[in-house]
């Protein structure tokens, strides 16, 4: 079996790991080794060779995102490093584990990042609801600092970086990096316009790079292990171990760190035990409630950024929600675009006002009250809302992508829904 | 300059601009809620949707926003094509899913942004079947009304609230389709801006409260080119009148003076027309001091009485206009004539026009004052002062964001990532006041000294930018922020009191100036005509407190109540020295009650008027309507004056433009202000302007219950405007003369830029006003002592005026729902001063005989009390002078309101 080093310190019993124990199985090693010779110019050429992708959705370069941020002839003032903490995508559990199995992984990758970066400030943006692990953050930070991990003049490097945790006020949107910028600035979590970028002008104004939080824990090995390292331990083309996840009417939904290009049967069946008897797979979301619909005749792809794009759908944040058979599709796609029309910020007009019409228009073919025009006007807003660059930030384009690929694959069941007048799965429990 | 190519056709642009603004400017129609051209892009409402082609053999394009779209050389778009206008009907449709259909009932109604670019997008049958959300609206005062469930969620309200006018209790509250733009709880919004909401949100969720209640629409209003007479500022506006009563005061457009905004003072006070308190016919005190009305003949035969022979004496007024105060320096002699301003103001202006005249910085317009990129504010509570200007400030602070912008290549219409980039980074604003003021939140340095050390300072500061002298007090810091500054601005005012204060201001603006600084230098005028005053009588003039010696036989008093100028027992004294007193105004007041003869004048609405504002830019007011029952413009009273009299100089005269004609010779000033605006000849296409829309209805039906034979409209033989809906409204019509805003498919005021050269530019016919100061000598000014620095008195208060926005003007305070908004005279303490009198905030404390509301202020310098100047209990007391202060024995304490009573009261 190959090395997992994401959760190599990740205890059955899920306890968390603390700074002796982390130190003992060989933490803080790869910051101890950046810190002793390698310049932020040689960090940011070892990640950009690892070809390391964001874990949080989607799987841009980080070593590319680093280099955008302005290195000499920056006007003076801070620069800043986020950790997306604020993990809201529904069925996704994974930075979680991170966070309360391993916190000093998670440090140790922040300070690699703001050292190559040049940040002075680092921030970690935590969902609010993750109690726990921001309250072992807080622990970590502090002990970190007590071996000068953290604080001035880092190991004696001349290095030094502030590291604070900052509890969101619960709201999906602040997991899109601009918005978590203004809510960190403390105003309403609106997205900002790109460009300009985070990188050039982000909190405060300030050059600023927001990582998710496994993206960051990859950065220690990285940096320690190198860049080939890293590549040796995808099977496919993408580099590195993934944390993946499974939920729905499986036998052991959970989540599980696995070599990226693995593929969705291993995922589903081997770790996640198949589907529970008496139910059948009907498709899945294969990276959480924001992605295309795949089905079986997909089972047998890795799970890597270009091939997941290529059959429909992101691989997103690599957790997936299962649709059994029993199981009415367009109430699950309803479920998830309330929750989208909840959670908009209500700053820009499709996003605001066309998804809650969605719902509603979904509500109405799922109570039985649906017309066969309802599907034209499902359609006619999916073009209207389902594209990048039709609306401000793309959780509205997110959220219409299981309602688009559910027209695609299960267009008969919403079909039956219009003819029947009533919800067919209704009977069916 | 770029060349795009639009729907096929290619099209030179401006550089630097974004899609929308250019397709604005090439006339081409692109729907738009949430751009504005004063406050740039955003891409919220996603209504201007263009698809935009990578290169001509890229057919699938993709939808970019036009607004937030920069315009490169070779850009390729499609805006009319069938993808981009589907998408741009969605949103529309989408907008609607909330939005009542209560257009017949809307104040908006007619001139609505959202009526027109929903029939701009060609959207036509809803497919929402869903409920519509309501909200419950909220009360935000005597002057906004608030209609929340109209609301299509553009964020043009608090962009404009917040982030241009720096308001703090308007916000976006909630998230997804329940945005809610309102206050915290419910209450008067507290920006002194907020009126513009009016205009400025594309829907009736904030519409005029004064007009909401006494309604009409835009179509059937008549309006005129009119001149703000609020404050000193000049800004531009249109009234709209209908049955004789002012039903509202919109912005009119000028590039140079208030752009797209005005203030609430300025938007809501012109409704003082509208007072019960207004003179209708000439009237004439009889033996047992009742005033009766006279007949034409009457009135005709009383003035030949009282003024054939006689010796005559005049005062004008800083809020008349410059043609009434002409003819009456002329009828009575230069030497016998009284600005009007009270004494101290009197010299003071002089004193300001000497240095703008003399100076070699530069005296900006308001527009150049927002270019300004450091300030330094001497002595003026601005924003109660000259409220426009304090918004100028506001904009001049950016100058900062917009500086590391470029850096960015940021454009300047980028307005959330400046701002974002920025935060709270501005370019130095110091501001020497008395007290707190309205702009210390966004200023780098307020300090808070009574006038004579604020002169001091000045001084100071003048003396450290020459290099003749040093420090590492706040006189080195203010200096250095505007030795770095490019464009440094020098701005005061007489509202301190000091001439020592507008002398320091003019040294270091001449210092920055030798220092190779462009530096600017602005004062102030307290009232609409005042510096036009100042020029009137810059060569000869004869104080107030002299009259009383002149051997006059009739004092004319134009346009003023002199108890606001002179202390009562000199008012009474020059009653009793003057037999006859001939009072012209438009409402009851005072002075007028002391009149032997009471002329009524036609309101500003009413009445042909050229203006000087504080810039020295005359501008031409027209009336909106004629003057009902037997008012008329003062400067016919004038005429009939001098006929009565005798005056064969003034008897050539028979229409307005005559004044000018007859009297200018060639005095630069006198000319100037006849050419402030086209003449009455000025034709469009052959043919008058007209100041009703072509919309107009009920012409014939308005009288009917008078008469049912329609009445011939009144001819405007005095301007090239029409009482009528007929003649030439084309888009190129001068500034001077724009009468209405409306274009085929744009009944809002966003049809402006169909008037425009280029998007937030000049007008495309010639602009409106005329500066004069730049071709004028006037002598200069003698410096003046600098005082002895503060001192505090042991059992005495220093007296410093406290201007009010809404109070402190004489006519505006009397506006709709302003009268509610004035508040009690109120005397301002530091708070251990006070509790040495013993006196606790809300107590009653006397100065002078004035009973007066007692507010604890911790920014009071100790030793000094502010006061409410311009109230009527205010009146005797003067900035400078020492006063004691007593505990009011009977005073009533203000009952405490809470938000929903003052709900209930309206």
């Amino acid at each position: 079996m190959s090395e997992l080093p994401l959760t190599r310190n990740v205890r059955p019993d899920r306890s968390p790991t603390d700074l002796a124990a982390y130190e003992a199985n060989g933490g803080y090693q790869g910051l101890r080794r950046a810190m002793a010779g390698m310049s932020p110019a040689d960090c940011l050429e070892v990640v950009k060779d690892s070809n390391l992708r964001g874990r949080g959705g989607a799987g841009f370069p980080t070593g590319m995102k680093w280099s955008f941020v302005p290195m000499e002839n920056v006007s003076p003032g801070h620069k800043y490093l986020i950790c997306n903490a604020d993990e809201m995508e529904p069925g996704t559990f994974k930075d979680r584990m991170l966070l309360e199995c391993d916190p000093h992984q998670l440090i140790e990758g922040m300070i690699l990042a703001a050292y190559t970066i040049g940040a002075d400030v680092a921030y970690i943006f935590i969902r609010a609801e993750y109690l726990k692990a921001a309250r072992l953050l807080r622990e970590a930070i502090a002990e970190a600092k007590i071996r000068n991990y953290l604080g001035h003049d880092i190991l004696g490097s001349g290095y030094s970086l502030a590291m604070h945790v900052h509890a969101s006020a619960g709201r999906y949107i602040c997991g899109e990096e601009t918005a978590l910028i203004s809510s960190l600035e403390g105003k309403r979590a609106n997205p900002r316009a790109k460009p300009p970028f985070p990188q050039v002008s982000g909190l405060w104004g300030r050059p600023t790079i927001v990582n998710n939080v496994e993206t960051l824990c990859n950065i220690p090995h990285i940096i320690e292990r190198g860049p080939e390292w890293f590549a040796s331990l995808g099977r496919g083309d993408d580099a590195g171990t993934k944390l993946f996840g499974v939920s729905g009417r499986v036998n052991n939904p959970g989540c599980w760190e696995m070599p990226m290009g693995t593929t969705i049967r291993e995922i589903l069946e081997d770790k996640a035990g198949g589907m529970v008897a008496g139910y059948g797979l009907k498709g899945f979301l294969p990276g959480g409630g924001s992605t295309d619909f795949l089905v079986e005749e997909h089972l047998d792809l890795p799970m890597e950024y270009e091939t997941i794009g290529k059959a429909g759908s992101r691989m997103g944040t690599g957790t997936m929600i299962v649709l059994d058979d029993k199981t009415c599709p367009v109430g699950f796609v309803k479920n998830l675009i309330e929750f989208f029309a909840q959670e908009s910020c209500g700053f820009c007009t499709p996003c605001r006002d066309g998804l809650p019409w969605n719902a509603q228009v979904l509500d109405d073919i799922e109570e039985g009250r649906g017309t066969p025009e309802d599907l034209d006007t499902l359609e006619q807003h999916i073009s209207y809302i389902g594209a990048i660059g039709n609306t401000h930030c793309a959780l509205a384009p997110g959220a219409m992508e299981p309602l688009q690929s559910a027209l695609k694959y299960f267009r008969e069941d919403f079909q039956r829904h219009i003819d029947g007048g009533a919800c067919p799965y209704r009977e069916a429990h | 300059m770029p060349v795009i190519k639009v729907d096929g056709k290619d099209y030179e642009v401006a550089e630097g601009g974004n899609l929308l603004e250019s397709c604005l400017g090439l006339g081409l129609d692109l729907p738009y809620f949430c751009w504005h051209p004063a406050m740039g892009s955003i891409g919220a409402c996603r209504q201007c949707a263009v698809v935009q082609y990578q290169n001509e053999e890229d057919t699938r394009g993709r939808i970019v926003m036009a607004c937030m779209t920069p315009v490169t050389d070779g850009a390729i778009f499609d805006l009319s094509g069938e993808r981009a206008s589907g998408f741009r009907q969605t949103v529309v449709e989408s907008l609607m899913v909330d939005h009542p259909h209560d257009c017949p009932v809307c104040a908006e109604g007619g001139e609505c942004h959202l009526q027109d670019m929903t029939v701009m997008t060609g959207h036509r049958d809803r497919h929402y079947r869903g409920t519509k959300k309501t909200y419950r609206n909220q009360y935000l005062g005597p002057l906004i009304h608030h209609e929340m469930n109209r609301c299509i969620t553009c964020y043009r309200c608090t962009r404009f609230y917040r982030d241009y006018a720096g308001g703090t209790d308007l916000a976006a509250l909630a998230a997804h389709d329940h945005v809610y733009f309102g206050r915290h709880r419910e209450g008067t919004l507290e920006s002194p801006f907020a009126g513009n909401l009016v205009e400025v949100c594309p829907t009736g969720v904030f519409t005029d409260k004064s007009l909401v209640h006494d309604y009409t629409r835009k179509w059937d209003l008549q309006s005129a080119p009119s001149v703000c007479t609020s404050c000193g500022v000049g800004c531009n506006t249109l009234p709209g009148e209908r049955y004789g009563r002012l039903k509202r005061i919109h912005n009119r457009y000028n590039p140079a003076v208030n752009g797209y905004f005005l203030c609430d003072r300025g938007r809501f006070g012109g409704t003082h027309v509208n007072a019960e308190s207004r003179i209708d016919f000439p009237a004439q005190r009889d033996s047992e001091g009742r005033f009766q009305a006279l007949t034409d003949e009457a009135c005709a035969r009383a003035l030949r009485d009282r003024l054939q022979g006689k010796r005559l004496a005049g005062i004008g007024s800083p809020r008349a206009g410059a043609e009434a105060n002409l003819l009456l320096q002329r009828l009575v002699g230069a030497e016998n004539y009284a600005s009007g301003m009270a004494d101290d103001e009197h010299a003071l202006m002089q004193r300001a026009l000497a240095h703008l005249v003399n100076s070699t910085a530069h005296n900006p317009s308001l527009r150049e004052i927002e270019s300004a990129d450091a300030v330094l504010l001497l002595g003026e509570d601005l924003t109660h002062t000259a409220a426009r200007t304090a918004l100028a400030l506001r904009q001049a602070v950016r100058n900062e964001a917009h500086r590391l912008a470029e850096e960015l290549r940021l454009a300047p219409w980028q307005d959330a990532a400046i701002r974002n980039l920025a935060q709270d980074r501005r370019s130095p604003l110091h501001v020497v006041c008395a007290g707190s003021t309205d702009l210390d939140d966004i200023a780098a340095g307020h300090y808070r000294l009574v006038a004579a050390d604020q002169a001091r300072l000045a001084s100071d500061i003048a003396a450290i930018i020459r290099g003749e002298a040093r420090s590492d007090g706040a006189a080195a810091r203010i200096a250095a922020d505007l030795l770095a500054a490019e464009r440094p601005l020098v701005l005061s005012g007489p509202g301190a009191g000091s001439a020592a204060l507008l002398d320091g201001a003019a040294a270091i603006a001449e210092a920055l100036v030798a220092a190779g600084k462009a530096a600017m230098l602005s004062f102030t005028a307290a009232e609409c005509n005042s510096m036009g005053q100042a020029l009137l009588c810059r060569d000869s003039h004869i104080a107030l407190a002299a009259l009383a010696s002149t051997d006059a036989e009739v004092l004319i008093i134009l346009e003023n109540d002199l108890l606001r100028r002179l202390p009562m027992a000199s008012v009474e004294a020059l009653r009793a020295r003057i037999p006859t007193w001939i009072g012209i105004d438009c409402l009851e007041n005072d002075t007028l009650a002391r009149c032997d003869l009471v002329l009524p004048a036609a309101a500003f609405t009413e009445t042909e008027a050229t203006y000087i504002n504080q810039e020295g830019r005359a501008q031409r007011a027209f009336p909106t309507h004629p003057p009902a029952e037997a008012r008329r413009p003062a400067w016919r009273w004038l005429l009939d004056l001098a006929r009565a009299a005798g005056d064969r100089t003034l008897s050539g005269i028979g229409h307005f433009d005559d004044i000018g004609v007859t009297l200018a010779g060639e005095d630069p000033l006198l000319q100037g202000i006849a050419s402030a605006a086209p003449d009455h000849s000025f034709r469009s296409r052959g043919l008058k302007i007209p100041r009703q829309p072509h919309r107009y209805s009920g012409r014939t039906a308005m009288r009917a219950d008078v008469s049912v034979h329609e009445p011939r409209q009144t001819d405007d033989a005095d301007s090239a405007l029409a009482f009528s809906m007929e003649g030439s409204a084309t888009t190129d019509r001068p500034g001077a003369l724009l009468s209405y805003v409306w274009s085929p498919g744009w009944n809002s005021n966003q049809s402006l830029h169909k008037f425009q050269s280029e998007i937030g530019g000049a007008l495309r016919g010639e602009g409106s006003g005329l500066r004069l100061l730049d071709s004028l000598a006037v002598a200069a000014a003698t410096p003046a002592p600098l005082p002895e620095a503060f001192s505090r008195r042991e059992q005495e208060w220093l007296l410093q005026a406290r201007h009010h926005l809404f109070g402190s003007d004489e006519l505006s305070r009397l506006g709709s729902g302003i009268e509610a908004l004035t508040g009690r005279a109120a005397i301002y303490l530091h708070p251990e001063d006070a509790s040495r009198l013993g006196l606790e905030a809300g107590d009653g404390a006397v100065i002078a005989g004035a009973a007066l509301e007692v507010r604890l202020d911790p920014s009071q310098v100790p030793g000094s009390a502010g006061f409410s100047t311009g109230y009527p209990e205010t009146l005797a007391l003067r900035s400078g002078e020492w006063v004691n202060i007593d505990v009011a024995s009977d005073w009533q304490r203000q009952p405490e309101l809470i938000g929903s009573d003052r709900g209930a009261a309206s």
